[in-house]
């Protein structure tokens, strides 16, 4: 828009942020595809799938920060917006397998065949289509992010009811899922996705374009969620995190600002779901289990909440130790490894990663100004422990 | 300023604003009549009834659980009334509405802890305040203005916080949140103002202040409601005073009238 937005959006850290992903968005394609397999700095395709994971993984920390951190809203349940964005897109890439199934059908999946469907559900038309399936990314999450924090905020319900409604909500989508007459393929999900937009899904070339793809999606949700964190708005936000009547009595329609941000936070959700099934090549309801979402929480948890920086960094941190801990020896304790490190990040970095540096970086800040300030004379009534910043 | 002069030389604001007169039930500027209210079976206002003029000052005092909060959730749509009346301008019931339309309105409340946003500079605090546009697109894509900035100035130097209009609220001394908290108030220029225990926690001069701030204030034509324990404090602002106790009206009067009222004497000494 205006240089005024931009110099609010892209403060120095913002901006370091930016150009890495982009550097890593453009770098490891480059490294994959061009340099011959016996280079050593040759990026292997399935390393480019998993860091593709990895920053759509962030897009969904990114999401729940926007809400967790600015806003104090616990969402427990944001995977169930994840996989909703990627059922929709991989109700695509079923219908882009057409007749090259296991039973020829050109218009049937082949889960539908073997379940005796006579013709398509009705709502599976149109996602032949993919700018109608890049729209059910974007309004199937919407739509049910609406419809329930429209309910929820409405009736005021907070903190950890809210927390408890939102698992209910995508263990509720999980059991639907999981059947096979609900038409999504019930346990298996949707997978042998064969093209995307007419390109191989397998091929080298796609998946560095997904992967590409995916950094630029990082990046775009990352300066949203910038722009409104940095607006007014965001002030408002955090306000209604640190003390919501306060901010009704002067006269704020907190559940419109709620349901906002909630909303687009699950859109956002629904787009890194979207990105990340071709990626992995398949959907199934696993991705609405409820520790998935809690899972999520941790990383931005362990990132440091309310820094937005801090969410992605955590969700590629802490994924990164899972495929580490979990291809090993010690997978069968990861799930502990987990939990301990949820409870000594509550313990010992109660801010996370990022946000214990800030405030370390605050503080010094801070120290050096008071020296600097220490010979001028106090105000009589400002008290002189108020650090000018 | 000028958008109400704007408002007030438009024929059809003013078509309306005088059937809005006409339909006025009370000349006062909030009106309270019959209000009952009970929490699991204590009736923490019974039969309370109160009427504040515009631009009076009216303090207000009683022993714990008198109900002098309570009344002040009523007013201000937090807690919705048993039974009663109760009206802003003779026009609105606020019985009727909820915490965000009755602060649109114009009805501003301090709070007996101080409520601040303390994790956000006091300058940002002021600007949260401030009776502008308060939607979300509204404040999305909200941009400066030098009026804003001028009040928020203006403001600033009335509570004495200049300096430390970029410290964060949460730094501030348990009196310096108080004026915050007022200075809040004002730049959320509401028609009414409740002030709850302003001066908990201050010294005999912030006190002395605080008292002078609202004087001010209640000059500036503003409607004041002041819930306090400091009788020192009571006195020094020289205005009606009502007496609360087990929320009905005990006496109301002139500070010397109350506390020399035997009833009033008998239940804050107990009997």
């Amino acid at each position: 828009m205006t240089p005024h937005f931009l110099t609010r959006t892209l403060d120095r850290s913002a901006t370091i942020f930016i150009l890495i992903v982009a550097a890593v968005g453009i770098v490891l394609p480059l490294l994959n595809l061009l340099l011959p397999a016996d280079s050593p700095l040759q990026v292997p395709t399935y390393l480019i799938s998993l860091f593709g994971k990895y920053v759509c993984y962030a897009i969904l920390a990114l999401s729940i920060d926007l809400i967790w951190g600015y806003c104090g809203i616990l969402s427990l349940g944001h995977g169930a917006f994840f996989a909703l964005g990627g059922y929709a897109m991989g109700m695509y890439l079923m219908r882009q397998i057409g007749s090259r199934g296991v039973y020829g059908n050109p218009v049937l999946p082949d889960f539908m065949v073997f379940l005796n469907y006579k013709e398509l559900p009705w709502y599976w038309y149109g996602f032949d289509m993919f700018w109608f399936a890049a729209l059910m990314v974007l309004l199937a999450p919407g739509l049910l992010a609406f419809g329930f924090g429209w309910l929820a905020f409405r009736s005021r319900v907070t903190g950890v009811y809210l927390s408890i409604i939102t698992q209910a909500m995508t263990y509720a989508l999980l059991l639907a899922f999981f059947r096979n007459d609900f038409g999504f393929g019930g346990n298996n999900g949707l997978t042998d996705f064969k093209d995307i937009l007419g390109f191989n899904i397998q091929a080298d070339g796609t998946r560095a374009a997904l992967f590409a793809l995916s950094c630029l999606g990082l990046i775009g949700a990352f300066m949203i969620c910038r722009f409104i964190v940095t607006s007014k708005l965001g002030k408002v936000l955090i306000a209604v995190r640190d003390a919501e009547s306060r901010t009704r009595f002067l006269g704020y329609r907190v559940e419109s600002y709620k349901l906002f941000v909630f909303t687009l936070s699950a859109c956002m959700a629904g787009v890194a779901g979207a990105l990340y099934v071709p990626q992995v090549g398949i959907i199934n309801p696993g991705e609405f289990a409820p520790g998935n979402s809690i899972e999520a929480v941790i990383w931005v948890a362990v990132g440091g909440r309310g820094t937005l920086v801090g969410a992605a960094l955590g969700a590629v941190v802490v994924n990164y130790a899972k495929t580490v801990f979990t291809s090993g020896a010690l997978a069968p304790y990861w799930l502990f490894m987990l939990g301990a490190l949820f409870i000594l990040v509550t313990l010992l970095l109660p801010k996370g990663i990022i946000g214990t540096v800030n405030a370390w970086l605050d503080g010094r800040k801070a120290r050096d100004n008071a020296n600097a300030d220490s010979a001028e004379a106090e105000d009589g009534i400002i008290k002189p422990d108020l650090e000018k910043a | 300023m000028v958008a109400a002069e704007l408002t007030a030389i438009d024929p059809q604001v003013a078509a309306r604003e005088a059937e809005a007169r006409q339909k006025r039930i009370t000349s006062a500027q909030l009106y309270l009549d019959g209000v009952h209210v009970s929490f699991d079976g204590f009736h923490a206002i019974n039969n309370l009834s109160m009427v504040l003029a515009p631009g009076e000052m009216r303090a207000i005092i009683g022993p714990n659980g008198a109900g002098k909060t309570t009344m002040m959730d009523i007013i201000t749509g937090k807690t919705k009334p048993d039974e009663g009346d109760v009206y802003f301008d003779g026009t609105h019931d606020l019985t009727l509405l909820d915490e965000t339309e009755i602060a649109k309105l114009g009805i501003g409340r301090k709070f007996q802890k101080p409520t601040v946003f303390e994790s956000q500079t006091i300058q940002d605090n002021l600007l949260l305040a401030l009776n502008v546009d308060h939607s979300v697109r509204g404040t999305l894509f909200w941009r400066g203005s030098r009026g804003e900035a001028e009040r928020i100035d203006r403001v600033l130097e009335t509570i004495r916080l200049t300096d430390a209009r970029d410290s964060l609220a949460g730094n501030l001394s348990h009196g310096q949140k108080q004026w915050l908290e007022i200075g809040m108030l004002l730049a959320q220029d509401p028609k009414v103002l409740l002030v709850d225990e302003p001066v908990a926690g201050m010294t005999d001069v912030e006190t002395h202040q605080t008292a002078e701030l609202l004087k001010a204030i209640n000059r500036d034509n503003k409607t004041v409601m002041v819930v306090e324990h400091d009788m020192t404090f009571v006195r020094e602002l020289g205005v009606k005073v009502t007496c609360l106790h087990e929320g009905t009206v005990l006496a109301e009067g002139t500070i010397d009238d109350v506390s020399q009222n035997d009833r009033v004497v008998e239940v804050y000494l107990g009997r």
